[in-house]
């Protein structure tokens, strides 16, 4: 494969994404010959310091640098990006939020193939790529062929290539704002306003040791009480999993979650929790997860370190009763 | 205003599990029941807020063939004004981009201010959204959990972005919005509502009648093509902890402990 | 005869004879009343139909037993002696008030056949009535002044008090009888003075104590007091007339006709509309009742016969756990907004916006229909009937709250509420001993009994145990029986009260198909809600039992015989399911199969047995609702079975077994309490003959 592999880089606050190496790695599974250059965005001081920790994992870094891209609005970024990347280029995206909102249309202007949330990459052939997907809330997962001789626009989903520390690489960093601002901002059809940010709950569990998460599992939202006796005897706080949210038994602030909050405990209980990619992706540090699970194929027993198959409403009580046992 | 509501049929999974049929072509449908995604139902019950609200009307439409009609009659009866399926054998195997292109052909037919799209499927892409947002050169946005119509011109839109945070945008109009779940509280549709939809017409489109070449779409016009269904290998995963309850428990506080997982 | 006094109908003051008095008064008195009248029966005109002219002589007797026997007033013992008394008093006291108007334009006016000794005998009682109804009003008032009792007490949200009217009320009739006392007693006191002969009095009775006590006082007081009591009582009694209608008092007036045209057949639920049959519903404009109008006629009368005594709220068991739903104030609030809609002065005021308003969606879907509300009632008010037909209007207009909407799509979609599939409905064979096997009826596989499982015992993991437990128990009993399998939908009950019509008229269609199909004889079911359904939802399926009925049968007839209890020591106690209980007056052939068990020793949770049980927190569809609620019924239930000294509840309901098994896990009481369902009971202990080995 000839063409050029780009990865889009998402920062926040002067430090890159973890995205950020799992694109390297992404990009290297793909093409392990490939030239990789990072996309990135941004203004100023926080924009040079992300570039400055990039160039050691990628070949090039091409920054755009404007005071227009403080906060990123993916529809402004999506016209500047058309006019600095090759039309035959292979664009690696994160599939989250940012990612969902740039990609799609970023494909259909660079006119290239879109594969969106993939998570495995099986080889080029003849100018296809074969890629791995999941379907029905990873119930089962798809081989796709993706023709990418004429380009392509891919998602990548967050978690799924390890992150590649190597830092092998001795890029440069290619400035490409005067290119990108060519004959001025485009017109800004959607304007970015502000951040809303979520009520603080009574509980901050981003900075929690041992979590104690339940899910759809609990039935009820009664049940929840034999939850809070857990944490309780563990010394430990509640979190959860976004149905129970949507149900309104929780506060949003004990998501976890893509869409919630990033916990790093040391150790997390997944109770009743199915284990789907968007919850597991709040997880991060690899702490240890004990999952409870009356479903022995629950996906969760995939990222957990240990497992019990059983009714958390049968098994719970009697843990928490041994536990305040043990502690006399 | 008049707003478009793009809608797919999709199974309910929610109790029973979707399974690889034998020779991995598909899923096994024998036993699953379908009924408008999720996400689009949403999507079709804010239009239907918003054009109480303002005015105008509500057309779904859809990309697919007769086993569709029953989930655009069913938005129709939800409340939606019009309905139109756009079927035709050259539209099979479409990908995302050929979805968009056949949706970018219909939506040129009248002049609309709003598109709706749930903010994905079953297949997890939320791609066709975006797609014909750039098809019609129109602003877009996803994940929307929250819209305000300020005036004819222009909307504000909230975002859900991670951090249960919300990312607040003022949106030109005509646009593009894809549509997250949990923004409003979808009405009811019972038997008796469908009843009373049941002999509307439902246009059919064709590509002759969007004026679309049979190659550019369908699987011929297709970059991205799925290749099998399969069940991952999957792997060690857990230690799964073994024995009778009272044993598993002694094991678990074991492994606590050593975790640092009790104060 | 010399009269001692000048009566009023002869009497002059300021030259105006009196007369006119006693003709203007009740000729005012009535015209007003007769204009409000008409104007309370305006919405009743427009209301929806409501047939309740049918079996006339069995609403006689039950007007008789419920209405004039007062027979449900005991069941609050002190109210009901006072509210006997004063009902009783009224009544006697009727024929008095007709002669004391009739008196003030006819002198020494007596009612037809009242001249002789009948006459004298009525005299007599008259006084008693009067001086006991003195005595009841007194007591009365002491009630509402000092006892308070609480379900008379109005929460904040539904505004003030309402003691001042009970109060009022009973002033006017304390004022009424004592009128008549004085009016009469002065009037024998100056016969008595004169040496004429007094009306007979009844010693010691109000009327006697007023004569003598006025015995010695001049005759112009005595004439003073004749003719001021007399128009006291006139106006007295034309402005109590005239304020009956305006409040809780209606119900003075209609409380015998709103019984004698109560809903005869409990179980039942209303259809969409009187008169409008299934195949006809399509054509319907509306469902359900979206604005007061769309009432039927009766429930208006229901609203206004409404006399506020709370006994309904008392023994809700939503209003018990700080549901937003109290019965008596839907009736309060809908009669206030009658009353407000049709005023005295004004015109009508149309339109006005009514529900999420005058009723709140979470009052209307909190209501688990258990039936203790009307159980109570001594005006025979319903609640069910109308809360339904609320629900309706709300389906209709796609209002329904977010946590039912999945199980509903799921009903429609899978037949069952938990979405699982139709294929695996019959699963819970799979784990019956060899010698048990259930027929699954079709062509070839024939029986002579279906039992309907229904979608609970098909599906949920643990009610599964009860189904398994029926079917070796009607194989013991030698029972042919098979069951639809695959083919069974759910028999929709719940789904009719939640106000699904349509939706519930296709499970029913379909089941009935597949049940006909079968050709039985008899049906049997363990479930309360499937027996109510089919026994009264249903038409032109096989008679339907439920298992306790069978089980009954079959241990008097010796098909099964059952060995001394497992655990002598533990105390059981029998909880009634509303929908065999109340709603099908089945509370005692339980009782007699637990019983039969040698050994058994069972107590009763005596306050709140049989038609006083206490909702276990409600089935169907009820159980995927997230009401909003201080405590979960099931609690409430399960403490009560704790204080009668129980540490087994026995239930005869799958959705009683769920509420109360989670209930005593939430309370902590796990291990100091079980529950078990009659059928496991059963199972556990019979001897086992050549049928089944356990």
């Amino acid at each position: 494969m000839t063409q050029q592999v780009f990865a889009y880089i998402i920062h926040k606050a002067g430090v890159a994404d973890d995205t950020a190496l799992e694109m390297i790695a992404a990009a290297r599974k793909l093409d392990p010959d490939a030239s990789v250059a990072a996309v990135i965005a941004g203004d100023g001081t926080e924009l040079d310091s992300v570039c400055n920790e990039l160039v050691s994992s990628f070949n090039e870094v091409w920054k755009i640098d404007n005071e227009a891209l403080a906060y990123v609005n993916a529809e402004v970024l999506r016209s500047l990006l058309v006019r600095i990347l090759p039309t035959d280029g292979i664009v690696l995206v994160p599939h989250e939020h940012f990612g969902m909102d740039l990609a799609p249309g970023l494909s259909i202007k660079l006119d290239a193939a879109y594969l969106p949330d993939a998570v495995d990459f099986d080889g080029v052939e003849d100018g296809n790529l074969k890629a791995v997907r999941e379907e029905y809330t990873g119930q089962v997962s798809t081989h796709v062929h993706c023709d990418i001789s004429q380009g392509a626009v891919i998602t990548v989903r967050p978690g799924s290539f390890k992150a590649d520390e190597s830092k092998s690489a001795a890029g440069k960093i290619v400035d490409k704002t005067a290119e990108a601002m060519e004959g001025a901002l485009p017109a800004g059809a959607r304007r970015f306003l502000e951040i809303v940010e979520a009520e603080v709950g009574d509980v901050d569990i981003t900075k929690s040791d041992i979590l104690v998460s339940v899910g759809r599992g609990i039935e009820d939202e009664d049940n929840l009480e034999i939850i809070f006796d857990l944490a309780k005897a563990m010394g430990a706080d509640v979190s959860c999993s976004r149905p129970i949210v949507d149900a309104k038994w929780l506060e949003k602030s004990r998501q976890v979650g893509t869409s919630g909050q990033t916990v790093k405990p040391k150790v997390y209980m997944a109770l009743g929790i199915s284990g789907a990619f968007q919850h597991v992706g709040g997880i991060k540090g690899a702490p240890f997860i004990i999952a409870i699970n009356k479903n022995p194929k629950a996906p969760i027993f995939q990222v957990a370190d240990v497992g019990i198959v059983d009714d958390i409403l049968d098994f719970i009580p009697e843990l928490t009763d041994r536990i305040n046992e043990m502690k006399g | 205003m008049e707003i478009l509501v793009c809608i797919k049929r999709a199974p309910d999974t929610s109790e029973n599990e979707i399974e690889v049929n034998r020779d991995g072509t598909d899923i096994e449908r024998d036993d699953l029941v379908y009924s408008v995604n999720e996400w689009d139902n949403y999507a079709v019950e804010e239009a239907i807020q918003i054009r109480d609200k303002m005015g105008g009307s509500v057309t779904v439409v859809s990309v697919g063939d007769e086993d569709d009609e029953e989930v655009i009659r069913r938005e129709m009866a939800m409340g939606a004004d019009h309905g139109i399926l756009l079927s035709d054998e050259p539209f099979k195997g479409s990908d995302g981009r050929g979805i968009s292109a056949i949706l970018k052909a219909e939506v040129e037919k009248k002049k609309y201010d709003l598109i709706l799209t749930g903010a994905q499927a079953d297949d997890g892409a939320g791609q066709v959204g975006g797609m014909l947002a750039a098809m019609l050169d129109w602003p877009y946005a996803s994940l929307v959990n929250f819209i305000d119509v300020v005036d004819d011109k222009k909307i504000k839109v909230g975002r859900e972005i991670a951090g249960g945070n919300q990312e607040m945008h003022e949106i030109n109009l005509p646009c593009v919005l894809s549509i997250q779940t949990g923004i409003n509280e979808p009405r009811y549709v019972g038997i008796r509502g469908i009843r009373k939809v049941a002999s509307l017409e439902i246009p059919v489109h064709t590509a002759a009648d969007l004026g679309i070449a049979p190659e550019s779409v369908g699987e011929s016009g297709a970059r991205t093509k799925r290749l099998d269904y399969f069940v991952p290998d999957l792997g060690e995963g857990a230690e799964i902890l073994e024995g009778s309850t009272e044993e598993i428990t002694d094991k678990l506080l074991e492994l606590l402990k050593a975790k640092g997982g009790i104060k | 005869m010399e009269a001692a006094l000048i009566s009023p109908a002869k009497a002059t003051v300021l030259g105006i004879p009196t007369v006119i008095f006693s003709l203007v008064i009740p000729l005012v008195g009535i015209g007003i009343f007769a204009y409000i009248i008409a104007l309370r029966l305006k919405p009743l005109v427009k209301a929806s139909p409501d047939p309740r002219l049918g079996r006339l002589p069995d609403r006689f007797l039950k007007m008789l037993k419920y209405a004039v026997g007062q027979y449900r007033h005991p069941r609050y013992k002190d109210a009901g002696i006072i509210h006997i008394l004063l009902f009783a008093g009224f009544m006697i006291l009727s024929l008095r008030s007709i002669t004391l108007v009739l008196l003030g334009i006819s002198d020494g006016y007596l009612l037809p056949g009242m001249d002789g000794t009948l006459g004298h005998i009525y005299a007599i009682l008259k006084d008693y009535a009067g001086t006991f109804i003195l005595a009841a009003c007194l007591a009365a008032m002491y009630r509402r002044i000092i006892i308070k009792p609480e379900r008379y007490a109005v929460p904040a949200k539904y505004g003030k008090e309402h003691t001042w009217e009970a109060l009022l009320v009973l002033m006017l009739i304390m004022g009424l009888v004592t009128c008549d006392i004085i009016f009469e007693g002065s009037l024998a006191a100056a016969q008595i003075q004169s040496g004429l002969e007094p009306e007979v009095m009844g010693p010691m009775s109000g009327t006697w104590l007023a004569a003598h006590t006025l015995r010695f006082a001049p005759v112009d007081l005595l004439q003073n007091l004749h003719l001021g009591a007399y128009f006291s009582h006139e106006l007295i009694f034309f402005f109590f007339l005239c304020f009956l209608p305006m409040g809780k008092h209606f119900h003075v007036i209609t409380s015998l006709p709103n019984v004698f045209l109560m809903k005869l057949d409990k179980g039942t639920i209303k259809p969409v509309q009187w008169g409008v049959d299934d195949d006809q519903l399509d054509e319907l404009e509306s469902f359900g009742v979206k604005k007061f109008e769309d009432f039927t006629w009766k429930h208006m009368l229901d609203f206004y016969s409404c006399a506020d005594c709370g006994r309904c709220s008392d023994n809700c068991p939503a209003n018990a756990v700080g549901r937003p739903l109290s019965p008596r104030f839907i009736s309060i609030k809908c009669r206030d907004y009658s009353f407000k809609s049709y005023p005295l002065k004004d015109k009508p005021v149309d339109g006005q916006p009514f529900i999420g308003n005058v009723l709140e969606e979470d009052e209307i879907w909190s209501c688990t229909t258990c039936g203790a509300c009307e159980e109570e009632c001594p005006l025979f008010i319903e609640y069910i009937d109308k809360i339904v037909d609320v629900r309706r209007g709300l389906v209709d207009d796609g209002l329904v709250p977010q946590s039912l909407q999945k199980p509903l799509n799921a009903l429609e979609k899978r037949g069952n509420p938990y979405g699982k599939m139709e294929k695996k409905r019959a699963d819970w064979t799979k784990d019956l001993p060899e010698d048990v096997t259930v027929k699954i009826l079709k062509k070839k596989e024939t029986a002579d009994t279906l039992y309907f499982v229904d979608s609970i015992t098909s599906y949920d993991d643990r009610i599964q145990e009860i189904g398994r437990a029926t079917a070796r128990v009607l194989t013991e009993a030698g029972i042919d029986f098979g069951i639809l399998g695959p083919a069974e939908r759910d028999s929709g009950h719940e789904v009719r009260r939640f106000g699904e019509e349509m939706l519930f008229q296709d499970l029913r269609d379909r089941n009935t198909d597949a049940i006909v199909n079968t050709g039985v004889d008899h049906i049997v079911t363990a479930d309360p809600h499937t027996f109510n359904a089919l026994k009264h939802d249903y038409k032109d399926v096989p008679p339907v039992a439920h298992i306790s009925q069978t089980l009954t049968q079959c241990i008097k007839s010796g098909k099964l015989r059952l060995k001394p209890v497992e655990d002598p020591s533990k105390i059981y106690t029998y909880h009634d399911p509303c929908y065999l209980g109340r709603h099908n007056n089945l509370y005692d052939d339980p009782r007699v199969v637990i019983d039969a068990i040698p050994g058994i020793h069972r107590v009763e949770m005596a306050a709140n047995c049989r038609d006083r049980s206490f909702c276990c927190g409600g089935g169907g569809l009820m159980l995927f609702y997230e009401p909003i609620e201080e405590k979960r019924m099931g609690q409430v239930r399960v403490e009560m079975a704790k204080a009668a000294g129980a540490d087994v509840i026995v239930t005869a309901c799958p959705f009683c077994m769920v509420n109360i098994e989670d209930a005593i896990k939430t309370s902590g009481l796990e291990g100091e309490m079980d529950a078990i369902d009659l059928v496991e009971l059963i199972d556990r202990h019979m001897i086992p003959t050549n049928n089944v080995s356990i």
